[in-house]
C-alpha cells in the first residue's frame, strides 16, 4: 500500500467481505448495538431530579403497593441515546417514499408539530371550565366547518379517535336510526365487499350486526349484479359498508346507483373514507348519496402515523343519521361554544364513545394543514396524488401486472401474475424493496387481487423520487423474472434479516423477565 | 404550495408519459352531476406558514393553560411535569413519521420500545401481560368488559358506582351494541366494595376503580375472591397511573383484567387527547385481548429481534371474527409514555408518587381548615372530593374570576345525582405550596 509522508494511506485498499465482517461491539457503523433497558439500566438509576419529600404519614388507608416495579432507570443521557440509536433502526416517511398502500404516507409539516405544542392547546384540560377554552372549542368548530364542507355533509362527529373508532360511530348510528325506526331487531345484515378493510367487518360484527360478503366484479369494482340480489329479500337490510375510492386503488362509478338501491332497500350507505386524499377538494362524498363517512386525519390531513397512531377519525353524518350522534358535541350559545355531554341533553345520541372530547392533539394539526393548503391547495393535493399513482403504474405496466385495465386513483395495484412460475412471491418483492432502501409497499391486500401489491406514493413525492422509486421496483421485477434465489432471502441490507414470526406467536414472549432472559442483542 | 414537490413541467411530462390529456382523465369515473369544475365552494384558498402560525397562536391564546397558575383538575387527566427529552424523543422522525411495524425488518426501533413499554406496563401494574396499547383508557375499559363477556360466555357486565363516568358511559354504548346487559350502581365516593355484594353467576365481570373518580382508594381483593366465587372476573381501573408508584397494584388485588389511563406518564393534558389506553390481564387470557401485542423471536441470523404477533386475534386477518375492531394503538403516546417512564425509574416514579400523595395531603388539609368545607374522601392518593356550603357551580365560577382553576363539579360528571355542593380536586407535582395557600384563600373569600 502506497503512504504519504506522515504515514496515511494515499489509496483505498479494498476488503474482501467486508459486509460479513463482524465487530466486538455488535454495532455497524452508524447502526449502533443497543440492549433493552433491562439490560443496561438499573432500578437505582434515574432520569429526573424531584424536589425531596416530606416524609409525612401516608393516607393511603393502607391500600399500598407490596413489591417495588423493579423497573430499571437511565439518566438523561443514556435514555436520550437508547430512543435514538433505536429511532435508528426505523424507516420513515422523512427518509424516503413510503408507498404503504390505503395508509396515505404523506409528508407531515412540522408547522403542524408546532402549533400542537403551543401550551394553550397542548397545556389544557378536557375538564376545566369551558369559558376558559373557547379557543379549543373554536378549533374544533373551524375544523369541524371545514369536514362538512369538504364532504357536503351536514354534521360531523368529532370524538372518535381513529378510523375504526370512526367506524364505530357510523355503524351506532345506523343502529340507533334503525331502532328509531322501530326496525332494530329486524334489520341486522350489513353488506361488505370482499375487498373491504378488515376493520368494516369487525365494526359491524361489534355493532351486533351479521356480515353479508359482495363479490368484486372483473373489473375491480363492486359487482352490482351480486348486489342486487341480495337485495331481493331486503327486509333484513341495514346498510352498506363500501370504500370509495375502493381498496383495488379505483372509483366505484356505479356509486350513485349503489346508493339508491340501499336507500330504496331500507338501509344506510357507511362509505369508508380511508381513500379520501383521491378525491378531497376534487368530489364531495355528500354528492354520492352517502350516510356516513369516517375521515382519517392521518392519513388525508397529515397528522404523523407515529408508529401506528394515535390517529383520529371524525365522521361525517346525513340528515337522517345526525341525530344520533355521539356526545360530546358543540352547540353554539349566547356566552359562546358549548359541549353538549350527556345523554340527557341529547336523548337521540347514541351515547358516548371515549372519555372528553376526542383527539385534539390531531385537531391543531389538521386544521393547520388544511389552511395551509386551502380549497385550491387541497384539490391540488388530489390531483398530485391521483397524478403520482398513474405514473408508477404506467411505468411500471410492461414489467409488472396491473391489476385492473385503465387509470388509478391515487394507488397502482400489481398482482403477482408477472411472478408465475419464477418461485418469486409478493413478500420477497417486498423484502428486495428494503435492500433498496424503501419500505414496502402493501402486499396480499386486497384480498381479492392475488398476491396483490398496492402502492400509494402520495402528493409529496417529487418526480425524481418516484423515478428513482420506479427504477429500483423494476430492478427487482427484471430480477424475479430472472429468478435471482437472493430475492428469496431478503432484506440482506436492513437492521434485521427476515423474523421468524411462527416462533413468536407459537410460544409468545410478550415481555422481558429476569428468570428467563432474553436473547442477547448481538453475537 | 409548499407541500407539493411537482412543479408544472413535472406535472405535463408525467401526463405525457402516462398518455393522458389532464387529470380530469382520472375522475371519469366520477359520476359528472358530482365533478366540481373547481375548488369547494365557501371556503379560503391556501395561506402562508405565517398567516396560519399567526391564526392558531391567537386561537390558543384564547385558552387558560394549566400552567398559568394555581390548577386542580383531575378526574382522568392529570397535569404533570413531563422531561423535556420526551418530546425530543418523540420528535425524532424516524418515530414520528413512521407507520405500524408491518415490516419488522426496518422497524426495530418502534417494536423494541413497544416490548420494553409492555413489560413496564405489566410490572407497574403486577399484571402478567400487557398488549401495546389502546387508544385511552375509557375505550381499554369498553374493550376490556367485552373481552370479559367473551372469556366467561356471560353476558352481564357490573359497574362500581365510583367509575369513572365517561368510563362507565363509553363501555355502556359498546356493551349494548354487542347485546350485553349493563347494570351501574349508583354513584358513590366510598362504594367500590359493593361490587362483592352484588356479583352473582349471570355476571362476567365487575369493573371497579381504584383510584376512583373521587379519589378514593380501595382495596378490591374481596371483590376479586367474590367474583371469583361466582365464576365472574375482575377489572380494575385507574386514572392516574403515577399512583402505581405507592398503592396496592391491580396484580396483588387479584384482577383478571387491570386497565387504565396512561396519560399521567410522557403525555399532556391536549384537552383530552390523544392519551394512551393501557390494557393488562393475566396471560391464560393472552389471545381473547384486543389490539397490537409485540412478541420477541429470532431472525434468519439467529439475532435477537421483535414482531407483532398473535395477530389472529385481529381485525386485518380475522374481520368479522376478531376480538375488536381496533387496528391502530396509540404508538407515539406509547413511545412517550415508556420514554418517559425510562427516565423515571423505579426510584423516580417512587419518589413522583409520594410527591403528589403529600401534595394531595397539603390540599386535603388547607381545605379542611376552610370554615365550612368537608373533605369526603377517606383514603386517597393525589385527589380528593369534598362538599363546600354553596353550589360547586357558583364556588367554582368564583375561584376562576381569581385565577384559581378549582377542580371539577361532581354535578358536571353526575347530574342530577344530587352532588351539586362536591368538588373534586387534584393536587400533582406541579402544585406548588404557594398555588395551594392562594386556592384556600380563595375558598374563604368566596364562601
Amino acid at each position: 500500500m502506497t503512504m504519504n509522508s506522515t504515514g496515511r494511506p494515499t489509496s483505498i485498499s479494498p476488503v474482501d467481505g467486508a459486509g460479513t465482517l463482524t465487530t466486538v461491539t455488535g454495532s455497524k457503523g452508524l447502526l449502533q448495538a443497543e440492549g433493552l433497558i433491562f439490560e443496561i439500566g438499573s432500578t437505582d438509576k434515574t432520569g429526573v431530579d424531584l424536589a425531596m419529600p416530606k416524609g409525612i404519614k401516608s393516607r393511603l388507608g393502607g391500600v399500598t403497593r407490596g413489591a417495588p416495579t423493579g423497573l430499571p432507570g437511565l439518566t438523561e443521557p443514556e435514555a436520550v441515546r437508547h430512543y435514538v440509536r433505536l429511532s435508528q433502526r426505523n424507516y420513515a416517511i422523512d427518509l424516503g417514499l413510503f408507498p404503504l398502500g390505503s395508509c396515505t404516507m404523506k409528508h407531515n409539516p412540522r408547522l403542524n408539530e408546532k402549533v400542537a405544542r403551543l401550551p394553550g392547546f397542548a397545556d389544557v384540560h378536557p375538564m376545566q371550565p369551558q369559558s376558559t377554552v373557547q379557543g379549543a372549542l373554536e378549533v374544533i368548530e373551524e375544523l369541524a366547518d371545514w369536514l362538512r364542507k369538504l364532504t357536503n355533509m351536514p354534521a360531523v362527529a368529532m370524538s372518535p379517535k381513529a378510523g375504526a373508532h370512526g367506524e364505530l360511530a357510523g355503524m351506532l348510528a345506523i343502529r340507533a336510526a334503525l331502532i328509531a325506526r322501530g326496525e332494530g331487531e329486524t334489520r341486522k345484515r350489513v353488506l361488505v365487499p370482499v375487498s373491504a378493510h378488515g376493520t368494516n367487518p369487525a365494526t359491524a360484527v361489534q355493532c351486533g350486526f351479521i356480515i353479508d360478503e359482495i363479490n368484486a366484479a372483473p373489473d375491480g369494482r363492486v359487482d352490482l349484479e351480486d348486489l342486487k340480489s341480495k337485495l331481493v329479500d331486503s327486509s333484513d337490510v341495514a346498510g352498506i359498508m363500501l370504500t370509495n375510492p375502493n381498496t383495488c386503488g379505483l372509483f366505484e362509478r356505479d356509486i350513485r346507483t349503489i346508493a339508491d338501491l340501499i336507500h330504496a332497500a331500507g338501509g344506510y350507505f357507511y362509505c369508508d373514507g380511508a381513500n379520501f386524499n383521491a378525491i378531497v377538494g376534487r368530489v364531495r362524498p355528500g354528492d354520492l348519496g352517502i350516510d356516513a363517512m369516517h375521515i382519517n386525519l392521518h392519513k388525508t390531513f397529515s397528522t404523523p402515523h407515529g408508529g401506528g397512531g394515535p390517529g383520529s377519525g371524525p365522521t361525517v353524518l346525513s340528515e337522517a343519521l345526525a341525530p344520533y350522534a355521539p356526545v360530546p358535541f358543540i352547540v353554539k350559545t349566547a356566552e359562546g361554544l358549548r359541549f353538549v355531554e350527556h345523554h340527557s341533553e341529547a336523548p337521540d345520541s347514541f351515547g358516548r364513545m371515549c372519555a372528553f372530547h376526542g383527539q385534539m392533539g390531531m385537531f391543531t394539526r389538521a386544521l393547520a394543514y388544511i389552511l395551509s393548503h386551502g380549497a385550491d391547495g387541497l384539490r391540488q393535493v388530489a390531483e398530485d396524488a391521483v397524478l403520482n399513482a398513474n405514473y408508477i403504474l404506467a411505468r411500471l405496466k410492461p414489467l409488472m401486472s396491473p391489476a385492473f385495465e385503465g387509470y388509478c386513483m391515487h394507488e397502482a395495484l400489481f398482482s403477482d401474475g408477472f411472478l408465475k412460475d419464477t418461485g418469486v412471491e409478493t413478500i420477497d418483492i417486498a423484502k428486495g424493496l428494503i435492500d433498496e432502501g424503501y419500505h414496502p409497499m402493501t402486499m396480499y391486500f386486497p384480498l381479492v387481487v392475488h398476491g396483490a401489491m398496492l402502492i400509494e406514493p402520495t402528493e409529496t413525492e417529487s418526480k425524481a423520487e418516484l423515478d428513482r422509486f420506479c427504477d429500483a421496483l423494476a430492478s427487482i421485477a427484471r430480477r424475479a423474472v430472472q429468478k435471482d434465489p437472493s430475492l428469496k432471502t431478503a432484506p440482506h441490507l436492513a437492521p434485521a434479516r427476515r423474523l421468524d414470526e411462527t416462533r413468536a406467536a407459537r410460544s409468545p414472549r410478550l415481555k422481558w423477565t429476569p428468570e428467563a432472559p432474553t436473547l442477547k442483542a448481538a453475537e | 404550495m409548499r407541500y407539493l414537490p411537482l412543479t408544472a413541467v413535472d406535472r405535463a411530462d408525467m401526463l405525457k408519459a402516462i398518455g393522458a390529456k389532464s387529470v380530469d382523465d382520472f375522475y371519469g369515473d366520477v359520476p359528472a352531476a358530482a365533478r366540481l369544475q373547481g375548488p369547494v365552494p365557501g371556503l379560503p384558498s391556501h395561506q402562508g406558514e405565517l398567516e396560519v402560525d399567526r391564526h392558531m397562536t391567537r386561537l390558543s391564546r384564547k385558552n387558560r393553560a394549566a400552567s398559568d397558575g394555581p390548577f386542580f383538575v383531575g378526574c382522568g387527566a392529570y397535569k404533570h411535569h413531563i422531561p423535556a427529552s420526551v418530546d425530543h424523543i418523540i420528535q425524532r422522525s424516524e418515530f414520528l413519521t413512521t407507520y405500524t411495524p408491518y415490516q419488522p425488518e426496518i422497524a426495530q426501533g418502534t417494536l423494541q420500545s413497544m416490548f420494553e413499554f409492555q413489560t413496564q406496563v405489566a410490572a407497574l401494574t403486577g399484571m402478567e401481560v400487557a398488549n401495546a396499547s389502546m387508544y385511552d383508557g375509557s375505550t381499554a375499559c369498553a374493550e376490556a368488559a367485552v373481552m370479559a363477556c367473551r372469556v366467561t360466555k356471560r353476558n352481564t357486565v357490573i359497574m362500581s358506582g365510583g367509575l369513572h363516568p365517561h368510563y362507565a358511559d363509553t363501555t355502556r354504548t359498546l356493551c349494548e351494541a354487542a347485546g350485553i346487559k349493563v347494570i351501574q350502581l349508583d354513584p358513590a365516593i366510598d362504594g367500590e366494595l359493593e361490587l362483592g355484594k352484588v356479583v352473582n353467576d349471570e355476571a362476567a365481570c365487575v369493573i371497579g376503580q381504584s383510584p376512583n373518580v373521587f379519589g378514593t382508594l380501595t382495596d378490591l381483593s374481596p371483590v376479586a375472591d367474590a367474583a371469583h366465587a361466582k365464576g365472574a372476573l375482575l377489572v380494575t381501573v385507574f386514572t392516574e397511573v403515577v399512583s402505581l408508584g405507592l398503592v396496592k397494584t391491580p396484580g396483588e388485588m387479584g384482577a383478571d383484567i387491570a386497565v387504565g389511563e396512561g396519560q399521567s406518564i410522557g403525555v399532556p393534558l391536549g384537552f383530552g387527547g390523544p392519551y394512551v389506553g393501557l390494557f393488562t390481564c393475566k396471560s391464560k387470557f393472552m389471545r381473547q385481548m384486543p389490539g397490537r401485542l409485540c412478541g420477541e423471536t429470532v431472525d434468519a441470523d439467529g439475532k435477537r429481534g421483535f414482531v407483532l404477533t398473535l395477530s389472529t386475534r385481529e381485525q386485518h386477518i380475522r374481520r368479522d371474527k376478531a376480538t375488536s375492531n381496533i387496528c391502530t394503538n396509540s404508538g407515539l403516546c406509547m413511545l412517550a409514555f415508556t420514554a418517559h417512564m425510562t427516565l423515571l425509574g423505579d426510584k423516580g416514579l417512587t419518589q413522583l408518587a409520594t410527591l403528589n400523595h403529600e401534595a394531595a395531603c397539603d390540599l386535603a388539609d388547607a381545605l379542611a381548615a376552610v370554615k365550612g368545607l368537608k373533605v369526603l374522601t377517606p383514603r386517597y392518593f393525589n385527589e380528593i372530593a369534598f362538599s363546600t356550603p354553596k353550589p360547586a357551580d357558583d364556588v367554582l365560577a368564583a375561584l376562576e374570576k381569581q385565577d384559581v382553576i378549582g377542580g371539577v363539579r361532581a354535578s358536571r360528571l353526575f347530574p342530577g345525582a344530587g352532588m351539586d355542593n362536591v368538588i373534586i380536586a387534584a393536587a400533582t407535582e406541579c402544585v406548588t405550596a404557594e398555588d395551594i395557600r392562594a386556592y384556600a384563600a380563595a375558598l374563604a373569600k368566596v364562601l
